[in-house]
């Protein structure tokens, strides 16, 4: 028997540990069976969580496992529990968690793919912009000094790992088991103009140059820092596959 | 090569790049679709039949975890160390 | 203003999308569950405004925590407010329910007892919510699988009491009144001849999960199948009492292809037809 309630606030209170705890919380009654009736609650709240982050981590899911996953969620749901009721924010530390979690110590790679789907949740609800015309880019007299603004749904994760390409072998009809990266991998996520979020690995000129973008440098700059991490780097790849995907949303000079 | 004529030639390379990227845009005009859907996160639903499964706790306690991952991990061929499973330490 | 039309709805589902927008269903309206809708932008405001351009809306929250102890999530309820303003739905309703507690979030509706404090608590929130949003809200009855000893107020005798206190209007789930009856082995029909029939805006329909207690049957909320015949069978009394009113078919667990909700719209959608013509017939 948990503590008394005292008023509503205790009720809540002592419903809720006994969520947590096992016990049957004090004043809950049934017919019969308020044990298994209360557990109803118990595995609703344990069920609905998981189901929640296994929707948003399902690359994890799949190379843990899903009997793996369910049980690891029911210890991140306990140490990081929403702290909103709009669920698609929660899972930011989820990452960290994996980080730290003995079990799955033996999979390095692990945080990296929680840190690119985190980043593809975040691009599929980010903001919406409209994408520059082509006109804004061809006529540029000084190009070095435009400012490209980036959509807000662009995001980079670098990884001492493959994990993009792991990410892209844990997709549903891809076959994990034919997976052959190797090193690491910096992996651009973004919103395209289809509203998909694809996942795209970059050569380290194209991240360097993307990175730079994202900090706010001016397109020469942001060239030169491309040129510093790949030597002889063009840039028209990268800024044509920005551009089709409608991720450039705003041209400016530089100030 | 010179400082000056190195910034003149990344200034013509980003001049040709922004036209090259404009031509991409244009091929990449107006696909009319709402890619793919995640299911949403929140509903009002109970979880299917939920009396007992999953009803005693699963708290980890260290050395009492007796799960290891069992999905694509095991099989992914993946450089030293990646796919494999090593004993964990606890 | 709550002016859904006396027409069968479904709760949209995101893969139904491409099938609704080739298809046009002739529906009443759709339902969506407003915290599914609280990101910034991208497919969920895209596909939802697509479709408001269509049909009328209900914004269904699950997260506001009514019943909950202490003051409302005050960040909340103003995106439950932008939410509203950006796309003006026909009706907003909430449920008789908690699911916070001390900043954390436990994505399930959890029970309360009925006394003249949470009475008190509850209609504190709905005054807030409706000062809020500057409208009236629906509150929907709850499935229960326990009871509570401090409770001194039945379901129906706290519900009309809100109604009274806050002019909100209701929103009567069937199958949570099947389910908590049948899980309490009292008489549902006992129930919604209690019910404050008059302020119910909107009808709630959904399958549910049976299992086997000792004690008998335990049903649970679990929307993952077609409604229960005896659900029908209620919902056709309390139809027979009320007149027609908006109708929502719930499937949330999984959910099956648009055609077979479909079907389950319109079987809700004969028994309001039949019951037009019998009121053409008596007019």
């Amino acid at each position: 028997m948990l503590a008394p309630a005292e008023g509503h606030g205790g009720f809540v209170a002592a419903f809720r540990a006994g969520l947590v705890g096992g016990g049957l919380p004090e004043g809950v009654t049934a017919v019969a069976e308020a044990e298994q009736r209360f557990a109803v609650y118990r595995n609703n709240v344990a069920h609905s969580l998981t189901e929640a982050l296994a929707r948003r981590f399902p690359a994890v899911s799949r190379l843990v496992g899903d009997a793996f996953f369910r049980a690891m969620a029911r210890v991140f749901i306990a140490q990081h529990p929403p702290a909103s009721p709009v669920l698609l924010d929660w899972g930011a530390e989820f990452p960290g968690f994996l980080k730290g979690f003995p079990p799955v110590a033996g999979l390095p790679y692990l945080p990296d793919v929680a840190r690119i789907e985190r980043a593809r949740g975040l691009a599929y609800h980010a903001a919406d912009a409209v994408a520059v015309s082509p006109a804004a880019l061809a006529g540029a007299t000084s190009p070095e000094a435009l400012r490209l603004v980036l959509h807000p749904s662009v995001a980079l994760v670098a990884s001492a790992w493959p994990a993009a390409s792991i990410w892209a072998a844990n997709q549903p009809g891809a076959d994990a088991a034919g997976m052959r990266a190797q090193g690491p991998e910096l992996a651009l996520i973004l919103r395209d103009r289809a509203l998909e979020v694809p996942v795209r690995a970059l050569a380290p000129g194209d991240a360097a140059l993307v990175a730079a973008l994202l900090a706010g440098q001016a397109l020469g700059p942001a060239a030169l820092r491309g040129q510093l991490a790949e030597p002889g780097h063009d840039p028209a790849a990268v800024l044509g596959y920005l551009m089709a995907a409608g991720a450039i949303i705003e041209v400016g000079e530089a100030a | 090569m010179t400082h000056m004529s190195n910034t003149l030639t990344l200034a013509a390379s980003l001049a040709t790049a922004l036209t090259l990227a404009a031509g991409s845009a244009q091929a990449a005009e107006m696909e009319k679709c709402y890619g793919v859907a995640l299911a949403g996160q929140n509903d009002c639903a109970a979880g299917p039949g939920t009396t007992c499964a999953g009803s005693s706790t699963m708290d980890y306690q260290g050395n009492a975890w007796k799960l290891v991952p069992a999905g694509t991990c095991t099989t992914m061929e993946t450089p030293k160390g990646m796919g494999s499973l090593e004993p964990i330490a606890m | 203003m709550i002016n859904l039309p006396a027409a069968p709805g479904l709760g949209f589902k995101p893969e139904h999308f491409a099938a609704i927008r080739s298809t046009r269903p002739d529906l009443g309206f759709f339902e969506v569950h407003a915290e599914n809708y609280m990101g910034a932008g991208g497919v969920p405001h895209a596909q939802l405004r697509e479709l408001r351009a269509d049909y009328a809306l209900s914004l269904h929250g699950v997260g506001l925590s009514i019943g909950g102890a202490g003051r409302l999530d005050a960040e909340h309820l103003a995106r439950l407010n932008r939410l509203c303003n950006a796309y003006e739905p026909e009706s907003f309703s909430e449920h008789l329910a908690w699911s916070s507690h001390g900043g954390d979030y436990l994505n399930d509706l959890l029970p309360l007892p009925y006394t003249p404090e949470t009475l008190g608590i509850v209609c504190d929130h709905i005054d807030e919510v409706q000062a809020v949003l500057g409208r009236r809200m629906l509150l929907e009855n709850p499935s229960t699988y326990v009871l509570f000893a401090q409770s001194t107020l039945s379901e129906t005798e706290f519900l009309a009491e809100v109604v009274r206190r806050t002019g909100c209007g209701l929103l009567l789930d069937v199958n949570n009144v099947f389910v908590s009856a049948t899980n309490h082995r009292t008489d549902p029909r006992a129930y919604l001849a209690d019910f404050p029939l008059a302020a119910v805006g909107e009808l709630h329909l959904g399958g549910h999960a049976e299992e086997a207690l000792p004690s008998g049957p335990l049903l649970i909320d679990a929307h993952g199948t077609p409604v229960a015949d005896p659900v029908w069978t209620l919902y056709a009394e309390v139809l027979a009492r009320t007149g027609p009113l908006p109708t929502l078919i719930e499937w949330d667990n999984d959910v099956p292809e648009l055609p077979v909700l479909l079907t389950e719209a319109a079987r809700a959608g004969a028994l309001l037809d039949a019951l037009e013509v019998r009121h053409a017939r008596a007019g």
